[in-house]
């Protein structure tokens, strides 16, 4: 498909009255320098990727990906011990792109190739379905963020069998927006926030961010126009000097979001502090299960013995990654030596490279360049 | 994994709607929905769950990207990978 074939609009011209929007309000900012915004969802930049939304993003502005493949951000201890539960015998059950993420050593596809049980399984629910088929002890090993960590707190508040337990390695958007508002270095001056995501939490869940740290939020969908709309938006506010949360996507998202999803989540589960790969400790970033759930916890159920892993050094190539810059939205693919040459998807070096959220990943499997600013310059 | 599919609900039995995704009807959780569904109405599914009942008024609007992806993707698409495993996450 050429790059032009995926600009399809539903709505052409009303497309092309964002895309005029967007470049008059950054324009309005009169900067030097571009704005930067961030988004912190693989679903947006799957969609600004795939439509070659970039292409219509004007040159005062730049749109960049924050920590928001779950995937990607699984620490390698995480995996580690996902991998020591599988060579200690457990059959693990998890979803398709935690096979490939690298633990310190191996990762879960290496084990599975070496003839342990390792289940690819879509959701929460069907992890429970192989527990209660086999007799031996089944761990779900459990990533993504709020949206995903609801259905698992909502499997295992419905029964569970005695022989299924979680490994925990969901995480929780709004603190790690803190950690990355407060990096060194960092330029953003807007968070483009998850429609889904904000589904569950509703959009006032940002209002005390924006308090925090004087920068607007707003919650977009994932249609090319309800990014277009978000990004105006968002830009108008920047430019306002008054910063606010706003919903551009009302049609799943209300101020206090799913109340029942909320509810159990929050039965299940507990913020915890923890890192986040490559990015840094993110205080309440992490989803524990609560001590009343203990017996359907992995890490408490088992004696996880990862000191075998830990006798092999990494791979040379890791050290090179630029998974951690790339997600807290410093470097950019294009930055990291290893990209689309010793790191592809067929051999990837680093998580953002695994996942169909991660940056790397994305950008590689829609011709990686998806600005097609960058290719008109290079014509 | 972050984005949920719509669809439209056909039987509600208990806490499992049947929910027609484009011409195929999958039973999907209703634990977590934050309204009361009935046949008819429409429901944003994620990893086997409806997360929201979507005012009738507003689904052309939510319909429109999936309808893109469905029609257009080519087997590399990774939107259309995600649609995908979302709906055997409703087996």
């Amino acid at each position: 498909m050429s790059e032009l074939a995926r600009m399809k609009f539903r709505d052409p011209a009303r497309a092309a009255g964002l895309e005029d929007a967007l470049a008059m309000q950054a324009k309005a900012l009169g900067r030097s320098e571009p704005v930067s915004i961030m988004h912190v969802c693989g679903s947006h930049e799957q969609a600004i990727a795939r439509f070659g939304l970039r292409a219509a993003f004007p040159p005062e502005l730049d749109v960049v990906m924050g920590p928001g493949c779950p995937v990607c951000v699984t620490d390698v201890p995480e995996v580690d011990e996902a991998v020591a539960l599988a060579l200690q015998g457990v059959r693990i059950a998890t979803y398709g792109d935690m096979l490939r993420v690298p633990g310190t050593s191996r990762s879960l596809a290496d084990v599975r190739a070496a003839g342990k049980n390792v289940d690819v399984v879509y959701g929460a629910a069907q992890a429970v379905e192989l527990a209660r088929k086999v007799d031996e002890e089944v761990v779900f090993f459990a990533s993504g963020f709020e949206t995903t960590a609801v259905a698992t707190a909502a499997v295992l508040l419905a029964g569970v069998p005695a022989n299924f337990s979680i490994l925990s390695a969901h995480k929780y958007i709004p603190p790690v927006m803190e950690i990355v508002a407060e990096m060194p270095g960092s330029k953003i001056e807007g968070f483009l926030a998850a429609g889904h995501a904000a589904t569950i939490t509703g959009w006032a869940v940002f209002q005390r961010f924006v308090e925090r740290h004087d920068t607007p939020v707003v919650v977009a969908g994932f249609e090319p126009l309800d990014i277009l709309a978000g990004l105006v938006r968002l830009v108008e506010i920047i430019g306002s000097g008054a910063p606010r949360v706003e919903n551009m996507f009302p049609r799943c998202v209300t101020r206090d979001g799913n109340r029942e999803a909320q509810d159990r989540l929050w039965r299940v589960f507990e913020p915890q502090g923890g890192r986040w790969r490559g990015i840094a400790h993110v205080p309440n970033g992490n989803l524990r299960l609560r001590d009343e759930f203990a017996a359907f916890d992995a890490r408490r159920r088992f004696d996880i013995d990862m000191s075998s892993l830990w006798d092999h050094a990494p791979p040379v190539l890791v050290a090179q990654c630029q998974c951690g810059d790339i997600m807290a939205g410093i470097a950019s693919p294009h930055d990291c030596p290893l990209f689309g040459h010793e790191c592809t998807p067929d051999a990837p070096i680093g998580a953002c490279m695994v996942s169909a959220e991660g940056t790397c990943k994305i950008w590689h499997q829609y011709g990686g360049h998806p600005d097609l600013r960058q290719i008109r310059r290079r014509a | 994994m972050c984005l949920g599919v719509p669809g439209r609900v056909v039987a509600v039995e208990g806490d499992i709607a049947q929910v027609d995704f484009w011409g195929v009807t999958k039973p999907v959780r209703l634990d977590v929905v934050d309204a009361p569904v009935a046949p008819g109405d429409y429901v944003l599914n994620h990893v086997g769950f409806a997360i929201r009942r979507i005012p009738a008024e507003e689904i052309g609007e939510t319909l429109a990207l999936y309808d893109e992806l469905l029609r257009r993707a080519g087997p590399d698409d990774l939107m259309a990978a995600d649609v995908a495993s979302e709906l055997e996450a409703t087996k």
